[in-house]
């Protein structure tokens, strides 16, 4: 690749792997990627803006049986399942700032807490999901609880929007245990390089969706 | 249908002041559509390769501020084209004074009309001249939209709304009518037509309005006006059974099972046709479940019972 | 004002190109599998001119079977359940499969480094994933029409779509989802590759307006794309699972999908449009040889069209019943929208002002864009007065507006690029004379296609109709037989194209003496682009003298 003369590119003696051929330097690598993620991040909220929409218009439309239905929803394991992924989320943090920092053994432990931590939040999940079905709480279900029609609305909405936020747990969970273990075999620099700091942005991501999910599906109902 | 108006005829107030703009717009856009056309064509001749002309420095108007003045003229120009257009006087916008109002209900595929005294047509709207009527119109199924062409009009039907369509038809004719929201295999086929009667022709019309016949007679009248006979009679496009010798006899279904043809049976094809489905066609009948009420399915299988024993010999033309 | 002699830039066409020890991108490897494999955004370009081409045909064949039927007023040659799923393949095909990758996927890959100067796109990898979610979720329509089709039409309301249809609704909208998130990993890379793959040296406002054009649209691509994913996954779970978050049933809101659906669609017919508006304006300044008149007001043009072209999606409502001041406030915004369109379309005629005009192949593409987008254009304005849209929403006027948009305008735009970069991406000539044959042939049997539906939607002829009243017939009948001409104007390429990659006379460096850095590498270009560091300290529409520096 040497034939290439762009400017840069010989002064930077650096780990093969680090610098991609197509880029001149590591500063403009770590911008593109740096980019990239909280351009696709933005995609991310309006994606899940749709939903907010839809459930404010109902809120709106329907305000009595939406709420009213919002009150069945598993309140203690909602809660509980924040305060898990706020402590995941902090474990995440950590981990970017040790990385930087370039001590491995701290990254390693504390991915491998956020993992425990996130998957501690879908097995959660899923005994609630088993408590709702249990309950009849999904609007195809002949005995579903609820008199008033807006009522499956709110189910609907609120399989949906938990779904999805389940899928984005999985695939956050999933990052981490590539990057744990390509640490653990030491594949890559840590400090040079932009993997962790990039799965935990979007590690804060999915923690702030539920941000706003746990208001919205658990605490609505009760207000008032 | 003969005596429908080929050329599209204004025959509502929204028709002539809709086609005011129309005509504004299609001067507007041709002129502006000429002095691009004409310019890229000008300047295409003139300016080609080797030609003569003369190219030197730009003269000094040619500048950003022409830019300027063709961005603030064409603004100008759009406000101006939307004020003029919003300044319709939209029957809607103002508060509803009182009107006389007609039902309309869409379904999967026809127009079932109720006027106020409880006349019922099917896929036809007679109205009188001269009046507002204002048309509330709801769906038993998917998204339709009532559409009159000759009336410049057009409104969507939707499930879980009721929307309303005020309509002030100006001359009498007989006009199209049509489903213009897509709603699945026979959309093309929602058709129908307005009838714009004077005053007194309407008054005829709804006095004459079917009130009470034996009871097969009725039966024969539903059977056109509710649309089976759209189906089930030949000149039909529509692949449905002929219901002539059905009744009493044995019919096999798309399942495999065999059924006799009783009352109930006769009833629950008209209720839930996709229940028992005939051998060889597609369930594509709809449901008349809540559009018929009793007495009426009571009409419809006595008309369909009568069939069945005079072999044959009852179905004559279309009124 | 004195005439100075017309004195044209000093780039003169070399014919051999430099000689190069590096194989072009070609010839680089030649296996199947390397192709698969590649990351070169110039062979992703590449893979996506095949696979639009290919999707291409199975829309135009779909747009063969709807005129055939409808040159009868009896529904006599598809039943109208056939009918109703093939006008729907059309349309999903070619807006989803073909005319959104188009140009930002094919051109836009092919050129975007070329013209920044760059080795690659910041994600070669992601740029290869996005053609296969491309290719996947082509693959997924094409399976549904192949299991028996979809008839919702390419706008998939509900509650017909939801629960009504019994068709292969839910695969076909998978599909959609998949490539959607194509054409998101495409908007990322494209953004993120001008952001920080600039050369020093190119400011903003140095680029080229190609690439200020995909920029634009890519802003619209990330925004808007997963407002359709959202609603393409509530459409799905509703179908497949039972929530019903729009089902009437349950107080839910069939409208409500149209905001969400249009909230995607609108901006997304820009993302058909910019691009076209990108490859235009290219095309006009080299073979007008004048500066692209009023350079940054193109700029402000494209990037308002992107932004303001958000607010306007309820002018797809008017006749849903939505309140009245609502279809007032988005008409006014439509009509806003057209403004910075008109100042695209008048600089262009500027540009021709005291030009040297030849008129390639790709210059009469590119005339033909300016008038059938002004064309499009202007009707889209009819449709965005309340009154005339409550009379010609849903009929033939439409139909006619958004292909004399889209097909006049786009589809054109991207005849008028690939002539134009054929020779920078084949390294050959295609044969001049008959190219030129085909532009007017497709120019000619265009408007003969659909200059009738504008008449046939304002004496109300319906659309998605399958059977007709005998009062249309005449138009229909014009409509068909211009189809005809068109499809042969657009087979024509297929194979002069293809001709000449064998045939066709050896491209040097810039055959057409242009500027831009593309043309500053060998044609072909190398597997990296640039053998030496551009030279990016020109100008980049350096076609003739500035009157004075201030001059735009
Ligand atoms: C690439 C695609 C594309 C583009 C760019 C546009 C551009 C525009 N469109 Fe169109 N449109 C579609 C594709 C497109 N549209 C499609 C696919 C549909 C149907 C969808 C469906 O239902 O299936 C549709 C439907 C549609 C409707 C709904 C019709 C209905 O269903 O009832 C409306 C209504 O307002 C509309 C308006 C406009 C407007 C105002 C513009 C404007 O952006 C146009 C601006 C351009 C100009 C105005 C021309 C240039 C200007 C000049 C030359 C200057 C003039 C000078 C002076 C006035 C001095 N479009
Ligand atoms: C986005 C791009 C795009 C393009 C390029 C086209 C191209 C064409 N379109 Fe289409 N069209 C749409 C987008 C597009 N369309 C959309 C979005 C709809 C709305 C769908 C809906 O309502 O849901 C629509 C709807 C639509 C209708 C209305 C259907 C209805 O409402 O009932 C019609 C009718 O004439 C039509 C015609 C055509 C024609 C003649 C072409 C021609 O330009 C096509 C020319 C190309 C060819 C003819 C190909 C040549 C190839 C061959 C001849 C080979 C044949 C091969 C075999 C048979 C193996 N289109
Ligand atoms: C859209 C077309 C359509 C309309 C309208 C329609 N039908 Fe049918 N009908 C069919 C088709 C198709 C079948 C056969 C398939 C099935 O059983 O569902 C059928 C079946 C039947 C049968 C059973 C016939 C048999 O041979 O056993 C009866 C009875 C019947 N229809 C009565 C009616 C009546 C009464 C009406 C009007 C109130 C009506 N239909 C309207 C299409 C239609
Ligand atoms: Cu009803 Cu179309
Ligand atoms: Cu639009």
């Amino acid at each position: 690749m040497s034939k290439t003369p762009f400017p840069g590119q010989e002064a930077a003696a650096l780990p093969p792997r680090a610098l991609a051929s197509h880029f001149h330097d590591l500063s403009q690598q770590k911008a593109a990627h740096d980019l990239g993620l909280w351009i696709f991040l933005a995609t991310e909220i309006l994606f899940f803006g749709g939903l907010f929409a839809a459930y404010l218009v109902y809120a709106l439309l329907h305000p009595g049986p939406f709420f009213e239905a919002a009150a069945e929803t598993e309140i203690l394991i909602g809660t509980i399942n924040t305060a898990i992924l706020l402590t995941s989320g902090l474990t995440a943090a950590l981990a970017v700032k040790a990385a930087g920092q370039n001590r491995h053994d701290a990254v390693l432990l504390l991915i491998g807490i956020t993992i425990l931590l996130g998957l501690a939040f879908l097995a959660a999940k899923g005994f609630e999901y088993w408590l709702d079905i249990h309950h009849h709480l999904y609007p195809t279900s002949p005995d579903f609880p609820l008199e008033a029609p807006a009522a499956k609305l709110f189910w609907s909405l609120y399989w949906v929007m938990t779904g999805l936020h389940a899928v984005h747990m999985t695939v956050g969970l999933g990052i981490w245990a590539v990057i744990w273990e390509m640490a653990r075999r030491r594949n890559f620099s840590l400090s040079d390089n932009s993997r962790v700091r990039i799965a935990g942005l979007y590690w804060a991501f999915v923690d702030l969706m539920w941000l706003f999910l746990w208001p919205l599906l658990y605490l609505a109902g009760r207000a008032g | 249908m003969g005596e429908i108006e080929i050329i599209l005829p204004q025959a509502s107030v929204e028709a002539g002041s809709t086609d005011g703009k129309l005509l504004g717009l299609i001067i507007i856009s041709s002129l502006i559509t000429l002095l691009v056309a004409g310019l890229v064509g000008i300047f295409a001749i003139r300016y080609r390769k080797g030609s003569k002309a003369s190219r030197g420095r730009l003269p000094a108007w040619f500048d950003s501020d022409l830019e300027l003045g063709w961005t603030l003229a064409t603004g100008g120009l759009f406000v101006a084209i939307f004020a003029w257009a919003a300044s319709q006087d939209f029957a809607l916008a103002v508060p509803p004074q009182r009107a006389t109002e007609v039902h309309a209900v869409g379904k999967q595929w026809m127009w079932k009309i109720e006027h106020p005294g409880g006349q019922r047509e099917i896929n036809e709207l007679h109205l009188p001249v001269g009046e507002t009527i204002d048309l509330v119109l709801n769906s038993q199924d998917v998204i339709h939209s009532f559409y009159i062409p000759a009336f410049r009009l057009k409104q969507d039907v939707v499930p879980g709304h009721t929307t309303r369509m005020r309509i002030r038809p100006t001359r009498t004719g007989t006009y199209r009518l049509f489903c213009a929201e897509y709603c699945g295999s026979e959309h093309s086929a929602m058709i129908g037509r307005v009838v714009v009667l004077s005053k007194e022709a309407y008054a005829d019309w709804l006095s004459i309005q079917p009130e009470g016949d034996d009871l097969s007679t009725e039966g024969r009248q539903l059977f056109v006006s509710r649309g089976c006979a759209g189906c089930h009679e030949g000149s039909s496009k529509v692949r449905a059974p002929r219901l002539e010798g059905v009744f009493g006899g044995p019919v096999p279904l798309a399942d495999g099972r065999t059924v006799t043809a009783d009352d109930a049976y006769i009833r629950d094809s008209i209720l839930q046709p996709k229940k028992d489905v005939v051998a060889g066609f597609a369930p594509i009948m709809p449901s008349f479940a809540g559009a018929l009420d009793e007495g009426e399915l009571v009409a419809l299988t006595a008309y369909i019972r009568s069939l069945g024993r005079r072999d044959a010999t009852a179905t004559g033309g279309t009124p | 004002m004195s005439d100075i002699p017309f004195r044209d830039v000093d780039l003169e066409e070399d014919e051999a190109g430099p000689s190069t020890a590096e194989a072009n991108y070609l010839e680089e490897r030649f296996s199947l599998w390397s192709w698969l494999t590649t990351t070169d955004h110039k062979r992703i370009g590449i893979l996506y001119l095949i696979s639009t081409t290919f999707f291409f045909f199975i829309g135009g064949a779909a747009a063969v079977l709807i005129r055939l039927e409808l040159f009868t007023p009896a529904g006599d040659l598809l039943t109208d359940d056939g009918y109703n799923k093939v006008f729907t393949l059309h349309g999903v095909v070619m807006v989803w499969f073909f005319l959104v990758p188009v140009i930002p996927s094919v051109l836009g890959n092919f050129l975007i480094p070329l013209m920044l100067g760059a080795k690659d796109l910041a994600f070669p990898r992601l740029n290869l994933a996005s053609w296969y979610l491309n290719i996947i979720g082509g693959g997924f329509a094409v399976w549904a029409m192949l299991a028996g089709g979809v008839d919702t039409g390419w706008t998939f309301y509900t509650p017909y779509s939801t629960a009504f249809a019994n068709s292969h609704v839910s695969l076909t909208a998978i599909g959609v989802f998949i490539s959607g998130f194509s054409t998101i990993a495409t908007g990322v890379n494209m953004i993120v590759t001008v952001h920080t793959m600039r050369p020093a040296g190119m400011g903003w406002f140095r680029m080229p307006l190609f690439v200020w054009a995909i920029y634009a649209t890519s802003l619209i691509m990330l925004l808007s794309t997963p407002v359709l994913a959202i609603v393409l996954t509530l459409l799905i779970t509703e179908r497949l699972l039972g929530l019903g978050i729009f089902n009437p049933e349950y107080g839910g809101d069939p409208i409500l999908f149209q905001h969400l659906f249009w909230f995607y669609s609108h901006p997304a017919v820009y993302i058909m449009i910019l691009p076209g508006m990108g490859v235009v304006t290219e095309v006009i300044t080299c073979f007008a040889r004048r500066r692209v008149f009023g350079y940054k007001a193109m700029v402000y043009a494209l990037l308002a069209i992107a932004v303001i072209g958000f607010f306007v999606w309820g002018h797809h409502m008017f006749t849903s019943g939505q309140s009245m001041y609502a279809s007032l406030t988005f008409s006014f915004l439509s009509f806003i929208v057209a403004v910075p369109s008109a100042i695209k379309v008048f600089n262009w005629t500027a540009t021709l002002y005291r030009g040297q005009i030849t008129f390639e192949a790709s210059m009469l593409y590119a005339m033909g864009f300016v008038g059938l987008f002004t064309m499009g254009g202007l009707t889209g304005l009819f449709l965005a007065s309340v009154p005339v849209d409550l009379h010609m929403h849903d009929t033939y006027f439409v139909v006619a507006h958004f292909h004399y948009i889209m097909v006049g305008g786009m589809v054109s735009a991207f005849f008028a690029g690939l002539h134009f970069w054929w020779p920078k991406i084949t390294g050959r000539m295609y044969p001049e004379t008959a190219a030129r044959i085909a532009a007017m042939l497709m120019f000619f049997g265009f408007n003969l296609t659909f200059f009738p539906q504008f008449i046939l939607g304002n004496i109300g002829m319906p659309r998605r109709y399958h059977a007709y009243p005998d009062e249309f017939q005449v138009w229909h009948v014009l409509s068909s037989a211009g189809a005809v001409i068109l499809a042969a104007a657009y087979l024509m390429p297929l194979f002069y194209l293809a001709w000449s990659l064998i045939w066709g006379r050896k491209a040097g460096r810039n055959p057409w003496r242009a500027h831009g850095l593309e043309w500053q590498t060998t044609s072909p270009p190398p597997k990296h682009n640039f053998l030496a560091n551009p030279d990016v300290s020109g100008d980049v529409y350096a076609y003739h003298p500035r009157r004075n520096p201030r001059d735009e």
